[in-house]
């Protein structure tokens, strides 16, 4: 483009650079808190272990009962498992269709909506900011955990890279359809139900309960043909599975359309709840 | 007396208050059948692995998980809101208000509120629990059922005193929004029977957090396979452990400064 648009006040480069000041700002401001706050981020860290330490006694057991292995997994695979899943699980940790309503039901959006800038920069810069901390609380757990359970690990370096890929391609997918659901909240103010049928959903095809090899056949059909498996199961395999190159480039691939269609039905949603938008509050 | 009118008097208000609410029933349905599929789900996929689980058969195990469930709905209906409700309070200053009052203290914070849909959880927890006995013979003796009764109440002191003593924490450190999550996450270890876990594992959710005493005890008794000096133990620690919750609870009284004016 020759000529930027006599209505923009900005040139196209400062827009831009305006943008990369604000996620870094808003990053570091998120940082900030979650260390304000340590010991309360930590006791959510420490509320949120639990669920995969569960998974994993639980499978280990069966697989020692069952004479070393259950679905191909042995137990130190089960521990490489979980203690990755909890890693993919930090880093899934977005903005909650509860925090919509709130949003909508106290009348704080109306002040967002002020701004410049669109609210989703806000909740996707804030919660990658938010990742700094969570991540580095995440590593002592991890060693903790590696300690106690024995994981096997094999791991290629190509692995490492398509990984630190893949867990933002999921935080990406996960935002996208979060905040979907969340802008529900425009019509009614109780997105809870829903909100918790997509959870359990997820808990089911994702990989978060068990590796998906553990379904019947036609689940884990069923689960390849949904965004699940691509914000779970997909970046916890790229370094406990062994995946050949193909398949590390096709999952990345996968993560890409999910996040288009995701900020397709977003930006869809959000054109008609905007409408519909009465403010509360000032 | 008085004591026991003015906790049902509030404890009355509170449903009252709550029964205004009528589609959060639907909601707290449809969420409750939610968990209990996911539940039902992943047994069914253990059980299509193994025959038993360190000793449980799946109809054992579907008792455990229905105690689990019917322990949850007791603790988010009657217990949980009361201590967030103080949490906050010790925050934004209104405890004093509740501290001026010419009742026992720790009764008046421990009976506020109530959130009565939650029961559709006790409801559900006990239709499991039916389910499991059904499928496992249907001879409940009437010891064995008296003595999941005792446990229960016993598990549910023990979880009280457990959350009391966390809230008590907020006289110290005020920011406790974590709580409930920190409690739903361990609180999934009662799903599986406490012997599957590793020893030091097993040592904390039994004493630190008494989630053993709370369902996997119970679920022992239902399914007749409870020694009396298990109940025995659940009964002095739940004595120990209240005990020691009213002490600490003076304690951090004591140490209460008040925030407002």
């Amino acid at each position: 483009m020759s000529a930027t648009p006599a209505t923009s006040s900005l040139p196209q480069e400062n827009r831009l650079r305006s943008l990369v000041d604000f996620y870094v700002t808003t990053m570091r401001t998120a940082v900030q808190q979650q260390f304000q706050y340590r010991a309360a981020t930590y006791m959510y860290l420490v509320g949120m272990v639990a669920e995969p330490v569960i998974y994993l006694v639980v499978w280990s057991t069966i697989a020692d009962q069952s004479g070393g292995t259950v679905g191909g997994l042995s137990a130190g695979e089960f521990a490489a498992y979980y203690i990755v899943w909890t890693l993919v699980r930090t880093m899934n940790i977005v903005f909650t269709p509860y925090g919509w309503e709130s949003r909508i039901r106290e009348g704080e959006l109306s002040g967002q909506l002020l701004r410049p800038l669109h609210p989703i920069h806000y909740d996707l810069a804030w919660f990658a900011g938010g990742k700094i901390p969570w991540v580095l609380f995440y590593l002592p757990i991890a060693v903790v955990l590696t300690l106690v359970f024995n994981p096997t690990f094999d791991v290629r370096p190509l692995e490492v890279v398509v990984f630190g890929v893949a867990v933002w391609g999921a935080y990406l997918i996960r935002t996208f359809n979060q905040t979907a659901l969340g802008l529900i909240c425009f019509w009614t103010t109780r997105v809870g139900a829903l909100f918790q049928l997509y959870i359990a959903l997820e808990l089911l095809l994702s990989g978060r309960l068990v590796p998906l090899t553990l379904f019947p056949e036609w689940v884990q059909t069923v689960a390849w043909f949904l965004p699940f498996r691509w914000t779970f199961y997909f970046p916890i395999q790229t370094l406990v599975g062994d995946l050949t190159n193909a398949e590390l480039l096709g999952g990345l691939a996968m993560q890409v359309f999910w996040t288009v269609v995701g900020i397709g039905v977003f930006s869809l949603v959000w054109r008609h709840a905007i409408k519909r938008y009465t403010a509360v509050g000032n | 007396m008085t004591t026991l009118r003015v906790a049902l008097l509030h404890l009355r208000i509170g449903v009252m208050n709550d029964l205004q609410y009528r589609v959060n029933f639907a909601l707290q349905v449809l969420q409750s059948a939610l968990a209990l599929a996911t539940g039902l789900i992943v047994i069914a996929l253990v059980y299509s692995h193994v025959a038993e689980l360190n000793g449980w058969s799946q109809s054992e195990l579907l008792a455990v998980l229905g105690t689990q469930i019917l322990m949850g709905g007791v603790i988010r209906m009657l217990i949980q809101p009361n201590m967030m409700r103080l949490t906050e309070d010790v925050r934004e200053g209104k405890l004093d208000h509740a501290l001026t009052k010419p009742v026992d203290a720790q009764m008046l914070v421990s009976v506020r509120e109530v959130q009565v849909w939650q029961a559709v959880d006790i409801v559900l927890g006990a239709t499991v629990i039916t389910v499991a006995l059904v499928r496992l013979g249907g001879d409940l003796g009437v010891f064995d059922a008296l003595a999941f009764a005792v446990a229960l109440a016993f598990g549910a002191v023990m979880l009280y005193c457990f959350w009391l003593l966390l809230a008590t924490g907020s006289f110290w450190i005020v920011s406790m929004w974590f709580l409930p999550e920190l409690f739903e996450g361990v609180f999934q270890t009662g799903r599986w029977p406490v012997g599957i876990y590793p020893g030091w594992l097993r040592f904390g959710i039994t004493f630190l957090v008494p989630i053993a005493f709370a369902v996997t005890v119970p679920a022992e008794a239902v399914t007749s396979r409870l020694e009396w000096q298990t109940l025995l133990l659940a009964a002095g620690f739940a004595a120990a452990l209240f005990a020691f919750t009213r002490w600490f609870w003076r304690f951090g009284l004591r140490n209460y400064t008040g925030a407002s004016a």
